[in-house]
Formats: C-alpha cells, sequence, structure tokens
C-alpha cells in the first residue's frame, strides 16, 4: 500500500513541477547552476571510470578467446558493443544515481528540515518548480556525459589491447567497425534520456517529502539510491525488450 | 486585520486545532503563546495557508482565504512576510542575494531600484556590512534580522514570526522584539507571533492568544494578563519566581 501511495505521491509531484513556472531570468541562473553542478561536476568520475571499465572488458575478452579460430578483432567488437549498449548507459547511470541522486536528496532534504522550502512557498513560489525543474533541464545534457563515456570507454579497451600486446591496431579499427548498427546508438540515448530523468526526479521526491531531521536527511539519500538504482535496472530490462527484444 | 473563525484542523486521529476563533488588528504585535503541542504552530502555518483547516474560516481583511483562486492565494501569500524560528534563508545566497529574492522572483523593478529596496530594509534591520556575506558566516541574531528583512522586503500587509528570539541571548532577543514591533507599527502590518518568551509577552503582547490544548483558553493584552485569575495561564506565564513577582509588584502598584 506504501508503495502505492509513493508512486502516486511521485506522479502528484512531477504534474506539479511543470506548473506555475519561475521567472525565465532566475530560472535560467538556476539551469546553468545545476548544469554545473550536475553535469560538469560528474564528468571527472565519468571519465575515470569509463577509461578503466573499457580497458578492463578488453583485457577480459582478449583472455577468454583461447580457440585460434576466432578473429582477435572481435575484442573490438565485444568492447564497443558492451560500452555502447550497456556499460556507458546504465552502469554510469547507477553510479549517477549514487553521485548525483545523493547529492539531489541530501540538498533538497536540507532546504525542508531547515524550512527553507516552506520560505518559498509562503512567498508564493512554486518550491517544486523551482527545485525540481532546473534540475530536470540539466539532466537533458546528460546524454553528452555519456557521449563521452561512451568514447573514453572505448579508448581505454584500444589502449589496454593494443599496448597490452592482445590485437594490433588494424585489428582494434576493424573489430569496431565489424556488424555496427546505427540504431544502438539510437537506443542506448533514449535508455540514457529516460535514466536522465529518473536521475533528476526520484532522488527530489525523497528529499522534498522527507520528514525529520539530519539523521533522516541521510537516510533518505539513502533509499533514493536504492530505488533509483531499482527503477533504471527495471527500466532498462522493459527498454531493451521493446526496443531490441 | 487577520479575522478567524472557529477553525479545526487534525491530522489522522490527532485532533490538533478544536475550533480557534480570535481577531488579530492591524498595526497591533499580536502574540499566540502556549506550551509545546498546544497548537501553536499548526496556527500559524493555517494562517500563512501551508496548512488547510477542515472547518471554520480565516479571512484577510475580509477575504475568506479557503474561497479565493489559486492566482488569488498566491497574490495574497506576496503580500505575507514570515520569520521563520531557524530563519530558512537560503544557505547558497548571500545576505543580500536573501533579501533580493522576493523582488526578483514577483516585481519587475531595474537592478538599481532592487539595489537600493535591499539597502534600504537591510539598513531598518541595522545591518549594514553584511551584505555580501553567506547565512553560515553570520550570528543567529544578524540571521533573524536578515530573515525580518527578508519579509519586510516586498512591504507585506502580514507579518508572522514563529519564535523569532529563540536561542538568542537576553540582549539579541529585546532588540529584535522592539525591531518586529517598530516595524508593525512603522508599516501599519498585522503580525503575528508564536512565542515561548514572556519577556515579550511583557514587552510586545499587544494582544495575547493563548491557546491549550487545542482551544482558545484565553486571550486579551499585556496588561490584562497580569490581572487574569485564570489559572492556566498564570500557571503558564508565571511559572517562574521572577515573573511571580513581577506580577504581585504590578498588581500593588495598581492597587
Amino acid at each position: 500500500m506504501n508503495y502505492f501511495s509513493s508512486i502516486g505521491g511521485y506522479a502528484i509531484m512531477v504534474k506539479e513541477v511543470f506548473k506555475k513556472p519561475t521567472k525565465w531570468r532566475i530560472m535560467k541562473s538556476l539551469i546553468l547552476k545545476e548544469i554545473d553542478e550536475l553535469i560538469f561536476g560528474s564528468l571527472g568520475i565519468i571519465v575515470f571510470i569509463s577509461f578503466f571499465i573499457g580497458a578492463v572488458v578488453a583485457i577480459q575478452t582478449a583472455l577468454n578467446l583461447t580457440n585460434p579460430l576466432i578473429p582477435r578483432n572481435l575484442i573490438a567488437f565485444a568492447t564497443r558493443q558492451s560500452v555502447i549498449l550497456e556499460f556507458a548507459p546504465t552502469f554510469v547511470s547507477i553510479i549517477m544515481a549514487g553521485k548525483v541522486g545523493s547529492y539531489i536528496t541530501s540538498s533538497i532534504g536540507t532546504m525542508r528540515v531547515t524550512e527553507q522550502i516552506d520560505a518559498l512557498e509562503v512567498m508564493g513560489v512554486n518550491s517544486l518548480n523551482y527545485l525540481v525543474f532546473p534540475k530536470i533541464i540539466a539532466m537533458l545534457f546528460y546524454p553528452f556525459a555519456i557521449a563521452i563515456s561512451m568514447y573514453v570507454g572505448i579508448l581505454g579497451g584500444w589502449m589496454a589491447g593494443v599496448f597490452g600486446g592482445f590485437l594490433t591496431n588494424a585489428d582494434f579499427s576493424s573489430g569496431l567497425q565489424t556488424d555496427f548498427i546505427p540504431f544502438h546508438i539510437t537506443y542506448a540515448f533514449i535508455k540514457t534520456l529516460l535514466f536522465a530523468f529518473i536521475i533528476a526526479t526520484i532522488p527530489s521526491y525523497h528529499g522534498y517529502y522527507m520528514k525529520g531531521g539530519a539523521l533522516e536527511v541521510g537516510k533518505a539519500s539513502t533509499t533514493s539510491f536504492v530505488w533509483t538504482s531499482v527503477v533504471i535496472i527495471i527500466l532498462n530490462y522493459i527498454l531493451t525488450q521493446l526496443l531490441l527484444g | 486585520m487577520i479575522t478567524v473563525n472557529d477553525i479545526h484542523k487534525s491530522f489522522g486521529e490527532n485532533h490538533v486545532l478544536k475550533g480557534v476563533s480570535t481577531v488579530f488588528e492591524n498595526g497591533k504585535t499580536n502574540l499566540v503563546i502556549g506550551q509545546s503541542g498546544s497548537g501553536k504552530t499548526v496556527f500559524l502555518k493555517c494562517l500563512l495557508g501551508l496548512f488547510q483547516p477542515e472547518k471554520g474560516s480565516i479571512d484577510y481583511d475580509g477575504k475568506d482565504y479557503a474561497q479565493l483562486s489559486t492566482k488569488e492565494k498566491r497574490n495574497l501569500r506576496q503580500e505575507m512576510g514570515m520569520v521563520f524560528q531557524g530563519s530558512a534563508l537560503f544557505d547558497s545566497m548571500t545576505v543580500e542575494g536573501n533579501v533580493r529574492f522576493p523582488l526578483e522572483m514577483f516585481t519587475k523593478q531595474p537592478k538599481s531600484e532592487m539595489e537600493d529596496r535591499v539597502n534600504a530594509v537591510l539598513k531598518r534591520v541595522n545591518l549594514v556590512d553584511a551584505h555580501h556575506k553567506f547565512p553560515a558566516e553570520i550570528s543567529g541574531g544578524m540571521q533573524k534580522r536578515v530573515a525580518i528583512a527578508r519579509a519586510i522586503v516586498m512591504n507585506p500587509k502580514y507579518l508572522f514570526c514563529d519564535e523569532p528570539n529563540s536561542g538568542l541571548d537576553p540582549k539579541t532577543a529585546i532588540l529584535i522584539d522592539d525591531l518586529i514591533k517598530e516595524i508593525t507599527e512603522e508599516y501599519d502590518i498585522t503580525t503575528v507571533i508564536n512565542t515561548h518568551d514572556m519577556n515579550s509577552v511583557m514587552q510586545i503582547g499587544e494582544k495575547i492568544l493563548f491557546l491549550k490544548n487545542g482551544y482558545k483558553e484565553w486571550e486579551g493584552t499585556k496588561h490584562e494578563i497580569f490581572k487574569t485569575d485564570n489559572e492556566a495561564v498564570t500557571n503558564f506565564v508565571y511559572s517562574s519566581d521572577l515573573f511571580k513577582k513581577v506580577r504581585q509588584m504590578y498588581i500593588e502598584e495598581k492597587n
């Protein structure tokens, strides 16, 4: 029963976010601030993780290719497919649910605890629009971060594969182009956009409607991470079945 | 003027307000007192429109809040100023940014005009050197003054304060009380203050509403509170020896 009321509450929140917009002059600066905080602030960790995961995927594939009849360019093919289809859009989104999601929950939750949200409401400001809408718009730039993740992940695979002596530059280049289906990129970005919306809104919901004090802000951050991850995983399954199945 | 007619408010089984009626007049400091759990905060949040009473009505200068359209409610809220117990200043903004916020949100004033207004209200609350500081960098008393400045920057018709001097030293608490009273008279605002502070009651209580278990137990002025024989009020207000003596001296002086 609790889950149903939470889902209903979440739907009402999303509806309220798009009502009574804040003045564009103010909203513009809020959006730019959120882009800086949520997207640019996450690029470092995204690049770091993507590079090494791409490298590990290449090494693992290479080490498991024991049959001499299987071409070495399969290493590049496997790296490309893993990074583009799953690692960059899904795995990075789970990491972002932790990094960005907990930031969103704790910042909005702290505003709730310290009555800053009440202050906005008393002034006649639509606090949901003021707080959540800029985050949703900022997260529209998330696919750019994922594109970087894809590029860096494949770069990591190339460096580990070529400099590790597992395959040649030419093998990697041919493997990258083998059986390339452009729709896979579309599929990855459709997923990314939906995950971006989830990462912006579920943590906001947990922060906005939290009750209690500082301890509860911490608990709300944890709960929001768990639920954001769960929803991303389930949505990933449904979208994969719908778009590729 | 705010007229409260028989308001009731419950949270599940918990019936917090059980029929409170009163009138808060313009240009007066109206105090709401009562023990913790008596319903003061819920009462104030009903006045602010943050809670909707299940029964009864709240009229702002003759307009029933519940009957107003969403747009009219928002417009009315722009005529309200609120000083929260913990000040509720926006952490990410400077003192100046906090005070300018309502102007940026709801007016089309040019930047220079906004700056003049911000400087004027900050000067009014005796804060002249803190414009570029963040809330975390100033004292509790200064935060309260910034909150008051933010509350009055739009020239509100109604000012609400929740425990405005809690956590402040006695000297600063008196300064804050005096400031609220001066501003109330100067701008002819209807001010409603929730407080536990008996110094405030004695000093600025032009009208005092005493709540007990969700009911209006007593109402009167700071002069009448000395003479009342209502046991609940005397037990609450004169719980300390100091205030008992003050009351005794007042009565002896009057006799």
